[in-house]
């Protein structure tokens, strides 16, 4: 079994799940009917994605100190993006933001 | 040429973000969308190997300026004032100027030329002398700090006057001494936000790491003083959002910003009166050791110390100018 073919399938694999991810989220931003759900888009952006493309771009690197850069790049992000997120659902709930729910259904 | 796909991408990507920044009323957006500007811009910067103004523009452009715009924005109102019809003049300069700009487009150099003008001045003269008269790997250090020392002190001192300027506009807030009353709720920044605030005292230190990282390492890669005192002063900036105004002046209190925001820009003059008492001339560290390429390490280093000190002093200064002002 060659070990360099293996690699670059699974940087292959990681790489274009990353980007459909990114993909995904990009167009629920835009398709999305209300903020909360929006930015539940969005966040798909910022961890999966994220996390995909720079795992796929891990495969491809040799052993430097780049690599450990990488991984606490990917900590970072990791750590940081769903807070934001949070962050920014909670200032709109709290500035007033409501959710698009569906009506409440008829009384029978 | 994937590169300048992507550079193409980019360039289109910042044109379509200024027309928005022009064209929104909302100055929020406008901060946001500017903020995004900087971003590109670094990235842009970074598609043309300019790794130290890539990190500049991201650690200011993106970073702190945004976060003193928003302090800004809280004080006053959330919408433009709109013009209520086109005013010639404005429209009849802005043209005229734009025509005049696409004229001087035509005689720039093709990006990359080696024989445009500045490949042809003083850059390669740079390149050739900064391995055995200073020694370090990033030219840009050694241009910024040493060979164009000068320039770098006048950056420092704008800065610092840009400090000082806020400050006797709008002050500094001193919190009673002694008086230990309950602060209002807007002054306790977001503790009762309890996410937030947990992961923002976990990645502090990271930060405080980091900025210390790009301070001292900036003689061998991407940084330098300038993106060292962004960084720290957007640790603080955290700590200040996180926990509130008070206590964050109780860890660097006023009276420590204004010593940290005068003696970066000290520190700077002061290593230059210095080669001129050791023989030297002004700023020029040969003679600050036995060695004349360690005196310029040490210079340096120095140097670039007494920036990031400024730097950090002038804008966590003017934050909390700013922050200070929002009804309590």
């Amino acid at each position: 079994m060659n070990v360099q073919l293996l690699i670059d399938t699974a940087s292959w694999i990681l790489l274009l799940s990353g980007s459909a991810f990114v993909f995904l989220g990009g167009l629920g931003l835009l398709r999305m009917p209300d903020l909360y759900t929006r930015m539940h888009a969005a966040s798909l952006t910022d961890t999966l994605g994220s996390l995909f493309i720079l795992l796929g771009i891990m495969l491809q690197m040799d052993w430097t100190s780049s690599l450990a850069k990488l991984v606490a790049v990917i900590g970072f992000l990791l750590v940081t993006n769903p807070t934001a997120t949070y962050a920014l659902a909670n200032a709109a709930l709290l500035a007033g933001e409501k959710p698009r729910t569906a009506p409440a259904p008829e009384k029978p | 040429m994937i590169l300048t796909v992507l550079g193409f991408l980019l360039l289109t990507l910042l044109v379509i973000v200024t027309g928005a920044i022009v064209r929104t009323a909302n100055l929020f957006a406008a901060v946001v969308l500017l903020s995004l500007f900087s971003l590109l811009m670094a990235a842009n910067f970074f598609l043309l190997d300019a790794a130290d103004v890539a990190l500049t523009e991201a650690a200011v452009g993106a970073g702190i300026s945004t976060v003193l715009m928003l302090a800004a924005l809280a004080l006053t109102a959330e919408t433009e004032k709109t013009a209520s019809r086109l005013k010639w003049v404005a429209a009849g300069t802005v043209t005229a100027l734009t025509l005049v700009l696409l004229y001087a487009t035509l005689s720039i150099p093709r990006m990359g030329d080696p024989s445009a003008p500045v490949h042809q001045h003083v850059a390669p003269w740079y390149l050739q002398n900064t391995p055995h008269l200073i020694d370090i790997p990033n030219v840009v250090s050694a241009i910024l700090a040493s060979f164009r020392g000068y320039d770098t002190l006048g950056e420092v001192f704008v800065v610092f006057t840009a400090g000082i300027g806020v400050l006797f506009m709008l002050g500094m807030r001193r919190f009673p001494a002694g008086k230990r009353r309950i602060p209002p709720p807007q002054t306790l920044g977001l503790k009762h936000h309890l996410v937030p605030r947990t992961v923002g005292t976990f990645i502090l230190p990271f930060i405080i790491l980091f900025g210390l990282y790009v301070q001292f390492h900036g003689e061998h890669g991407p940084g330098g003083g300038f993106q060292a005192g962004a960084i720290m002063a957007a640790a603080f900036i955290l700590y200040a959002l996180l926990e509130g105004e008070r206590r964050a002046l109780d860890i660097v209190p006023p009276r420590v910003l204004m010593l940290l925001l005068a003696s970066g820009a000290f520190l700077y003059g002061a290593v230059g009166v210095m080669c001129m008492l050791l023989g030297g001339n002004f700023l020029d560290y040969n003679v600050l050791a036995a060695d004349p390429v360690a005196g310029q390490h040490l210079g340096i280093m120095l140097v670039e110390l007494g920036v990031g000190v400024s730097v950090t002093g002038v804008l966590l200064s003017i934050y909390h100018a700013f922050a200070k002002r929002e009804p309590a």
